[in-house]
C-alpha cells in the first residue's frame, strides 16, 4: 500500500456550505450526512482478513494479560515522531499506524511525571533508560514535579487523607478531544495556515501573560501539526491535503488520533464523534462503486482494531482503581440533528457491528446518544447489542443537544463537549461522604484523628441535630471547594506548561472554551446519612479523644434510589450547594466550573478510605458508583432508582451524572423480541424523565458462573427476581445454580 | 360448571360508610417484561386464600402483612411513574397476594388507573373471580390468570386450600366478555408436571378466544429464605427446578394447540 493520492477532487460530490471557507466539520456533516432509518439487516460479518489480523492480536492478548503488559520501550520518550512506523501485519492492514514500532509495545511519557513511569516500569520488570532519567531529572522538569512545587499545604493534607483523590497530578489529564476529523476533511496544510493566521493576529496584541501564552501555544500547535505530517509520511501517506476516499478519510483521522496518543498518556483519550463523518465518505465510495458493503464494514473493523490496542503504561495501582487497563477511547454515536433529522447513519450501525465482528470489548467505549425520537430500527439494534454484549452506554441526547449543539461528543464516560470548540481541565473528584464526617468532627479525619482542614467547631451532643450538622457541613464544603479548586488550578497551570497537548489543541478552535470539570464521590452515602440524621435518630459513638467514629441509627429513614422526594431533594440540594461553592472559586484561565457525579470503579477505593457513616455503612465498605443508590437500599426496582437519579438536574452537573444498572435478560421480558422492545422502552422512559446516563449491564451466564467461583470479585452482584432483589454471592451454591438455570433457561 | 362460591371473607373496610376505601398493600415495585407488557408499576396486595406449595411470596399471604393504604395514597405512588410506564409501553399491574381478596380496593385502583389512560392488568389465581364485578373487569385491559392445575386433586395438593372450578368459570367469563388473558402455569417437577394435568389446561385454554399467550413459569426456590424468616418450612425445599427437556415438553403441549407459548 502506498500513500499516493488516488483522486483528483477530494470534495467531489459534497454539498457546499460554510465549512468550505472556515474550519467547521459540524457544518460539513449537517450539509452532507444521510440519515438512515432502516434496521440492521444490511450489515455484514467479518472478513477472513479481518479475523486473521485480529487473530494475531488475540494471541498476544493472552500474553499481555499474563504479564500485565506485553512489552515496553523503556528508552524512548514518546512523541509524535519518536518511534519508527509499526505494523501488526503490514501486507494485510487496511488502516495503519501504531503508538510505537510494534503492537502492544507501550511507550513511556515522562513529561507527565517520571515517578509514574519508573514505578510502572519497575512493576512490570523493566528499567528506565538512565539517559532518559537524567534528562527528566536534571534538564527537564515534569508536570508532576511542578505541581508539587506549587501545591499549598491544605491540598497536600487533603490529598493525603483522600478527601480529594485521583487528581491528575502525576500523569496526563486527558479528557481533551481533538477534532481529528479536521485532518481528513481539510488536510494538515490548511489547518497550519489557519493556526498561522491566529498566531499572526496576536502580534498586534500587547504582550500580556495571556497573549504570550497563546502565541507560544499556537506555535507549539503548528509544530505538532508538522510532526503529524512527518509521522504519516513515515507510513507512506501525504496528509497535507484532504482525504479523497473513505479509506483515506479513516486513515487521516486515525493518524491524527494516533498522534495524540503518542504525545499524551491522558486519563481518557476519547475519539469524539466520527461515525457520521466517516459515513459521508463511505456512502460516496459506495455510490461511486469503489466499495461494497463488505469493504465498508472491513474498513470500520480495521479502524476499530486499532482503537482496541491503544495502550498506556500505568501503574498497577492505577489499573486497580479503574478496573483493568482503561483508555476511554469514547466514540459518540447517534443523536438527533438540530434540524430534527436523526444523525443516525449506516455507519452508526457499522461501528456497533464491530462488537459482533470482533467480539465484545470495553474499548472503544461506544456511547449512544439516545433520544426517544431516534429511528426505531436503530433503537432496537442498540438494545439488541446491549443484550448481547453489555458493551455500550447511553447518554441523553435531549439534554446534551440544547446545551452543546448537535456535534457534541462524550469524553471519558459522561463529559459532553462541543467537538473542537470545548476542552476541559479534568478534576477527578472530592469525597462528599468523608466531608460530612469531617463536618461532624470539626475537620479531623475519622480514621487517623489528624486535623486536616483548619479547626472548625465539631458537632456535639449524643444525637445528631440536622440543622447543626447542615451548618457544619456547609462550612466544611466551603473549605473543601476552595481547597479542591486550588489543587486543580495548580495542576492545570503546570500541565499547560510542562505537558501541553499540542496536537489535540491544534485541532480545536481558537480561542477555545474551557471547563473546569470537578467531580464528587459518595453522593448516595452522604445523602442517606443526612436522611438518617433528619428522619431517624442518629447517636454518635466517640473515642476517648472525642472523635466521632461510629453512629447508631434508631428508626427508619428514606434512602436515595426509591423515587422518594423526602430524600431525593437532599441529593439535589447537596449537588447544587457544592457546585455553587465551587463557582465562587476563581478558576484557572477563567474556565467554566462544571461538576460530575461519576466514579467509574474508584467508588471502591473512596469507600476504603472513609470511616463509618451515619447511614449505617461500615468503614471501608465501597460507595455506590457514580450517582447510584447504595446497593440494596433501592427496594422498588431499577426504574425507581433511575427516577431518583434523574431528579438531579443536569444543569447542576453538566459534566455528567452516571447511573449503572444491572439486568438479567429475563428481567426484561420472556422473548428476545420483547426484551429488546422493553429495553428500548426503559431507555425512552429514562431519557424522557431527564436521566442523563445509563450503563446497562445485561448479566450473562459466564458472569454468574464466575461469581460462583470468585464471590470476592462480585460483592455487589444483585439479581432481581419478580419483585425483590437478592445479593447473588450470599445465596447458597444450590440457590446460585437455581438462579443460573432459571435466568438462562432460554439458552440451555 | 357449578359449585358453591368460595367463602366471602370479611367485608373490606371503608367505602360503604363514607370512610375512604383502604387496602392492605404489601409492597410495590417497578418491573419490566414479567408482569404484563412493558415496564409496569406493580402493586402487591396482601392476603391470599391459597397457600401454594411453590409460592415465592409467603410474606404476602396475610392481610396483616401489608400496610394500610387509601386509594389516594396508592394512586400518589402510581402518579410518580405514570409518565415513565406510558413512555416505556407498560402500565399498572395489581398483583398480590390475591388482589381479589380486596375487590373493592382493587376495583377502585384499576378504575382510577384506567380512567387516567394507563394500561391495566390484574394478576390473579381466579379462585375469587366471582368477586370481580363487571365494573372492575371493565377497567381491566388484561388478566394474568394463574391456573395452578387442571386435575382437581393436584390443584388441591398444590394450593392446599383451593379448587379449580372457580378459576375455570372466571376464565370463561373473561373470554365471553372479550377481556384479553395471559395464562400462567407454574411448572413444578413431580407436582404439576403430569402430562394429563398439562393437557387438561392446554385444551381448556385453547377453547378460550381471548387468550393471547401462555407463560410456562419454571419453578424456582428463590423465595425459600422468606419461609425461613417467617419461621415456616418451605414444602418444596428439595424440589429442583424443571430441566430443559421437561420445560420443552410442557411448552410443546400448549403449542400443539396453536397457543403462543413463552
Amino acid at each position: 500500500m502506498t500513500g499516493t493520492r488516488t483522486v483528483v477532487d477530494p470534495w467531489r460530490g459534497f454539498s457546499g456550505g460554510a465549512w468550505q471557507d472556515t474550519i467547521d466539520v459540524a457544518d460539513f456533516i449537517r450539509h452532507n450526512h444521510r440519515p438512515y432509518t432502516g434496521d440492521a439487516s444490511f450489515l455484514t460479518g467479518a472478513t477472513c482478513r479481518t479475523l486473521e489480523v485480529w487473530g494475531l492480536l488475540r494471541q498476544m492478548f493472552v500474553e499481555e494479560r499474563r504479564r500485565g503488559v506485553y512489552d515496553v520501550d523503556a528508552a524512548t520518550p514518546s512523541g509524535i515522531t519518536a518511534h519508527r512506523p509499526g505494523y501488526i501485519d503490514r501486507d494485510r492492514e487496511l488502516i495503519v499506524g501504531l503508538q510505537t514500532d510494534a503492537p502492544l509495545r507501550r511507550a513511556i511519557m515522562p513529561a507527565g511525571g517520571l515517578r509514574m513511569v519508573e514505578t510502572a516500569l519497575k512493576a512490570y520488570g523493566y528499567e528506565l533508560d538512565p539517559t532518559v532519567r537524567q534528562i527528566f531529572t536534571r534538564y527537564r522538569k515534569t508536570h508532576n514535579d511542578a505541581v508539587f512545587d506549587a501545591y499549598p499545604a491544605d491540598v497536600l493534607a487533603a490529598r493525603r487523607s483522600h478527601i480529594i483523590t485521583g487528581l491528575p497530578d502525576a500523569y496526563g489529564r486527558g479528557r481533551i478531544i481533538g477534532d481529528y476529523r479536521r485532518v481528513a476533511l481539510y488536510g494538515v496544510d490548511r489547518l497550519v495556515a489557519e493556526r498561522r493566521a491566529h498566531r499572526v493576529a496576536l502580534d498586534t496584541q500587547p504582550s500580556t501573560d495571556a497573549v504570550i501564552r497563546d502565541r507560544e501555544e499556537l506555535a507549539e500547535q503548528i509544530r505538532a501539526l508538522g510532526e503529524l505530517k512527518e509521522m504519516a509520511a513515515g507510513y507512506g501517506y501525504d496528509i497535507s491535503g484532504p482525504a479523497g476516499t473513505a479509506r483515506e478519510a479513516i486513515q487521516w483521522l486515525y493518524f491524527a488520533y494516533l498522534a495524540a496518543t503518542k504525545e499524551q498518556n491522558g486519563a481518557a483519550m476519547s475519539l469524539g464523534r466520527t461515525a457520521g463523518f466517516v459515513d459521508v465518505y463511505l456512502e460516496r465510495d459506495l455510490a461511486e462503486g469503489r466499495l461494497t458493503e463488505i469493504d465498508a464494514q472491513e474498513l470500520v473493523d480495521d479502524f476499530v482494531i486499532k482503537l482496541r490496542i491503544v495502550r498506556f503504561l500505568r501503574t498497577p495501582e492505577y489499573d486497580q482503581l479503574f478496573s483493568g487497563d482503561p483508555t476511554w477511547v469514547t466514540e459518540s454515536i447517534g443523536g438527533m440533528g438540530n434540524d430534527g433529522r436523526p444523525l443516525v447513519t449506516r455507519t452508526s450501525f457499522r461501528y456497533l457491528q464491530t462488537l459482533y465482528n470482533l467480539g465484545p470489548a470495553p474499548e472503544p467505549n461506544l456511547t449512544v446518544l439516545w433520544s426517544p425520537r431516534l429511528p426505531e430500527g436503530f433503537k432496537r439494534f442498540c438494545a439488541q447489542v446491549s443484550l448481547d454484549t453489555s458493551a455500550i452506554q447511553y447518554e441523553n441526547d435531549e439534554l446534551i443537544r440544547p446545551r452543546f449543539d448537535d456535534d457534541a461528543a462524550i469524553a471519558c464516560c459522561v463529559s459532553a463537549m462541543r467537538v473542537g470548540k470545548d476542552m476541559q481541565f479534568f478534576g477527578a473528584r472530592a469525597n462528599l461522604a468523608k466531608a460530612l464526617l469531617y463536618a461532624i468532627n470539626g475537620g479531623r479525619d475519622e480514621l487517623t484523628g489528624d486535623q486536616v482542614s483548619p479547626p472548625m467547631p465539631a458537632v456535639g451532643g449524643e444525637v445528631l441535630d440536622y440543622a447543626e450538622v447542615l451548618d457544619a457541613y456547609d462550612r466544611m464544603l466551603d473549605w473543601l471547594a476552595a481547597t479542591y479548586v486550588s489543587a486543580l488550578n495548580v495542576i492545570h497551570t503546570m500541565h499547560d506548561r510542562y505537558a501541553y497537548e499540542r496536537l489535540e489543541m491544534a485541532l480545536h478552535d481558537y480561542p477555545v472554551h474551557r471547563f473546569l470539570a470537578t467531580g464528587i464521590a459518595g453522593l448516595s452515602v452522604a445523602v442517606d446519612s443526612l436522611s438518617a440524621i433528619k428522619h431517624a435518630r442518629v447517636k454518635v459513638l466517640r473515642d476517648e479523644t472525642g472523635l466521632a467514629t461510629d453512629y447508631l441509627v434508631e428508626g427508619d429513614f428514606p434512602c436515595f434510589g426509591n423515587n422518594d422526594d423526602r430524600v431525593d431533594e437532599i441529593a439535589v440540594w447537596l449537588v447544587g450547594t457544592f457546585l455553587a461553592k465551587l463557582r465562587r472559586q476563581r478558576a484557572y484561565r477563567n474556565a467554566e466550573h462544571t461538576l460530575s457525579v461519576l466514579t467509574i470503579t474508584s467508588n471502591v477505593v473512596y469507600g476504603r478510605h472513609t470511616g463509618n457513616t451515619p447511614d449505617g455503612r461500615r468503614a471501608g465498605e465501597p460507595f455506590a458508583p457514580g450517582a447510584n443508590p447504595m446497593n440494596g437500599r433501592d427496594t422498588h426496582g431499577l426504574v425507581a432508582a433511575a427516577l431518583s437519579v434523574a431528579k438531579l438536574p443536569y444543569d447542576l452537573a453538566r459534566d455528567g451524572i452516571s447511573l449503572t444498572s444491572t439486568v438479567t435478560p429475563d428481567g426484561l421480558g420472556r422473548t428476545r423480541d420483547e426484551q429488546i422492545g422493553n429495553l428500548v422502552g426503559v431507555l425512552d422512559g429514562y431519557t424522557d424523565a431527564g436521566g442523563f446516563h445509563l450503563n446497562v449491564n445485561v448479566l450473562d451466564r459466564a458472569t454468574l458462573t464466575d461469581a460462583m467461583a470468585h464471590p470476592e470479585r462480585y460483592p455487589q452482584l444483585t439479581i432481581r427476581v419478580s419483585g425483590y432483589a437478592v445479593n447473588f454471592v450470599r445465596l447458597t451454591p444450590e440457590q446460585q445454580r437455581d438462579v443460573i438455570s432459571r435466568t438462562f433457561h432460554g439458552a440451555l | 360448571m357449578t359449585g358453591p362460591l368460595p367463602a366471602a371473607g370479611r367485608t373490606p373496610p371503608g367505602a360503604a360508610d363514607g370512610r375512604p376505601l383502604v387496602g392492605a398493600v404489601h409492597s410495590y415495585d417497578l418491573s419490566t417484561g414479567v408482569d404484563g407488557p412493558g415496564t409496569r408499576f406493580v402493586a402487591f396486595l396482601a392476603g391470599c386464600p391459597l397457600r401454594c406449595r411453590f409460592c415465592h411470596s409467603p410474606d404476602t399471604w396475610y392481610r396483616r402483612s401489608g400496610r394500610e393504604h387509601t386509594v389516594d395514597q396508592l394512586m400518589a405512588e402510581v402518579a410518580k411513574y405514570r409518565r415513565f410506564v406510558t413512555v416505556a409501553g407498560g402500565g399498572v399491574t395489581i398483583s398480590g397476594g390475591e388482589p381479589l381478596m380486596q375487590p373493592a380496593f382493587t376495583g377502585e385502583v384499576l378504575r382510577r388507573c384506567h380512567a387516567d389512560g394507563l394500561h391495566t392488568a390484574l394478576d390473579t389465581s381466579g379462585f375469587l373471580g366471582d368477586r370481580a364485578d363487571d365494573a372492575l373487569l371493565d377497567a381491566t385491559d388484561l388478566v394474568l390468570l394463574d391456573i395452578k392445575s387442571w386435575d382437581p386433586a393436584t390443584y388441591r395438593r398444590v394450593t392446599r386450600t383451593g379448587r379449580v372450578t372457580p378459576t375455570l368459570r372466571f376464565a370463561r367469563r373473561l373470554a365471553d366478555r372479550g377481556t384479553p388473558v395471559w395464562i400462567r402455569f407454574v411448572l413444578v417437577p413431580g407436582l404439576t408436571d403430569d402430562e394429563a394435568n398439562v393437557a387438561g389446561i392446554a385444551s381448556f385454554v385453547a377453547g378460550l378466544a381471548t387468550v393471547q399467550r401462555v407463560e410456562v413459569l419454571p419453578f424456582h426456590r428463590l423465595g425459600a429464605h422468606k419461609y425461613t424468616e417467617l419461621g415456616l418450612s418451605f414444602p418444596l425445599a428439595d424440589t429442583a427446578p424443571p430441566d430443559a427437556a421437561l420445560l420443552a415438553r410442557v411448552r410443546g403441549q400448549f403449542a400443539a394447540h396453536g397457543l403462543t407459548v413463552h
